[in-house]
């Protein structure tokens, strides 16, 4: 089971509280486990990657294991204590400065 | 009794503002979508429960929102703005071409006849259409052959912030666009054409008089008469007789003609009002004083409406998508602020009242009359 921890405003788009828990086929990866948000919550199809590109939107931002995945490519694995549930994986609003 | 129903779009959420017919107290909800930015939310003239917002974030990106019940309960629709074929490009900010990249809806225009058709004016300028209540969108390419590449985008974003339906014949559609210009289709949206004749732009084009390229405001028409529209460009008040074939200046004796909204009333077609800001560099009203100007000639005279309005220190703007006008009589006439005051009156312009004082920037405002 993945765990995955959206920003406040896609939880209150996709009428979720806390942690969202996903199944997902092997292999994991940044990439599959993005398509298993949306497969479960269509409404955020466009939010966190572009509708036609599947770019990440430039200010979402992916975390795991204290590292930033933003920039790594969709078919990434993603860290072993995601995969086995250890760790969630953490999809941010990126900061706005000021 | 009749109702008044106003849809407040904000930088931080929607509002609705509900009121009887005395439109004395008011009653407020939301914020809807906190946090959001709300460009615009207007209802369906047929079905004036069902409601469409547009929800945009820098982070997020594009949602659209559709209400059945008139605001109490929202769903999300569609939001895949795709533009159809050889996307192009239009001229960018360094001299280079650039293609269209969606950013945001600004503006929604409900059907005149059915509520699951809308029009969407978006950012980069394209107009798209809904026929199925917002689950799927469609773009009117024909518009972006309107010389779409000579358009460039100005400071505030080459978005189309104007549409409007002309009631007396359903092949034809206005639309404006920052710094491209006002538009005309007459066979629904198929071909396009510039109407900016009789424009000048002599501080922001190097040929002030260019057939595209003029930084329109906002176009207002009153329904019963379609062929004659009022125009607030980035300077001067414009006003068309011929559907948009040719414009003359109504600024007449205005203490400045720059501004962002126009609006008509609901029961006088030469009546319209606009809010006089000090210029393009200072973003707030002459002297410090919220003032209405309302022209009873279609123009060229105007009368300061201030009664109720601060006259000293108020240096608030008043965005494009954000007066509004009922139906009830005598016409009450409604506008936000960036300071995130709504503004309403109940005779016409005469005297003012603030419904709410304190809300996050207003980007619009929309009055319904409701039965």
């Amino acid at each position: 089971m993945i765990r995955v921890l959206l920003p406040t405003h896609l939880r209150t788009l996709a009428c979720v509280d806390g942690e969202v828990q996903l199944e997902v086929p092997d292999p994991i990866t940044l990439g599959s486990v993005l398509e298993a948000v949306e497969n479960r919550f269509p409404v955020l199809r466009g939010s966190i990657r572009d509708h036609v590109t599947l770019r990440r939107r430039p200010f979402v931002r992916f975390f795991a294991c204290q590292q930033d995945l933003s920039h790594e490519p969709p078919d990434m694995p993603l860290p072993q204590p995601v995969t086995s549930g250890v760790e969630p994986f953490l999809i941010v609003g990126a900061m706005a400065g000021g | 009794m009749s109702r008044v129903r106003l849809l407040v779009g904000t930088r931080k959420g929607a509002f609705v503002l509900t009121s009887d017919g005395k439109r004395d107290k008011w009653e407020i909800s939301g914020p809807h979508f906190a946090g959001w930015e709300i460009y615009h939310i207007k209802g369906s003239p047929v079905e004036p429960d069902r409601l469409y917002a547009s929800q945009t974030s820098g982070w997020f990106g594009q949602k659209i929102q559709r209400s059945n019940d008139g605001g109490k309960t929202w769903d999300a629709v569609g939001d895949k703005f795709v533009y159809e074929g050889q996307t192009g490009t239009h001229q960018w900010y360094d001299g280079t071409q650039h293609p269209w990249e969606f950013k945001r809806v600004w503006h929604l225009e409900p059907s005149l006849k059915d509520p699951d058709t809308v029009y969407a004016g978006v950012e980069d300028a394209a107009l798209f259409l809904t026929r199925d209540g917002g689950q799927t969108w469609q773009e009117f390419p024909g518009l972006r052959s309107a010389k779409g590449n000579l358009w460039q985008p100005g400071a505030g974003g080459m978005g189309l912030h104007t549409i409007i339906l002309d009631p007396s014949n359903p092949s034809r559609i206005f639309i404006a666009i920052s710094a491209a210009g006002a538009f005309r289709t007459d066979d629904e949206g198929k071909t396009w054409k510039p109407i900016n004749q009789g424009l000048k732009s002599a501080y922001e084009l190097p040929d002030p008089t260019a057939e595209v390229g003029h930084c329109v405001h906002r176009i207002a028409m009153h329904p019963s008469r379609p062929g004659v529209l009022f125009m607030q460009k980035h300077w001067d008040v414009m006003r068309s007789d011929n559907a948009g074939d040719m414009w003359t200046e109504v600024s007449g004796d205005l203490p400045t003609d720059f501004g962002f909204p126009i609006d008509v009333h609901a029961h006088e077609p030469q009546t319209i009002y606009v809010v006089p800001i000090k210029s393009d560099s200072e973003h707030f009203p002459p002297d410090g004083k919220l003032r209405v100007y309302r022209s009873r000639t279609g123009g060229n005279e105007w009368q300061p409406l201030t009664k109720g309005l601060p006259q000293s220190d108020c240096y608030v703007n008043v965005l494009r998508d954000a007066m509004s006008v009922d139906s009830l009589q005598p016409c009450g006439v409604y506008f936000g602020t960036t300071g995130g005051q709504v503004y309403g009156s109940t005779d016409g312009g005469d005297s003012w009242t603030p419904i709410v004082r304190d809300l996050p920037a207003v980007l619009s405002v929309e009055a319904q009359t409701l039965p």
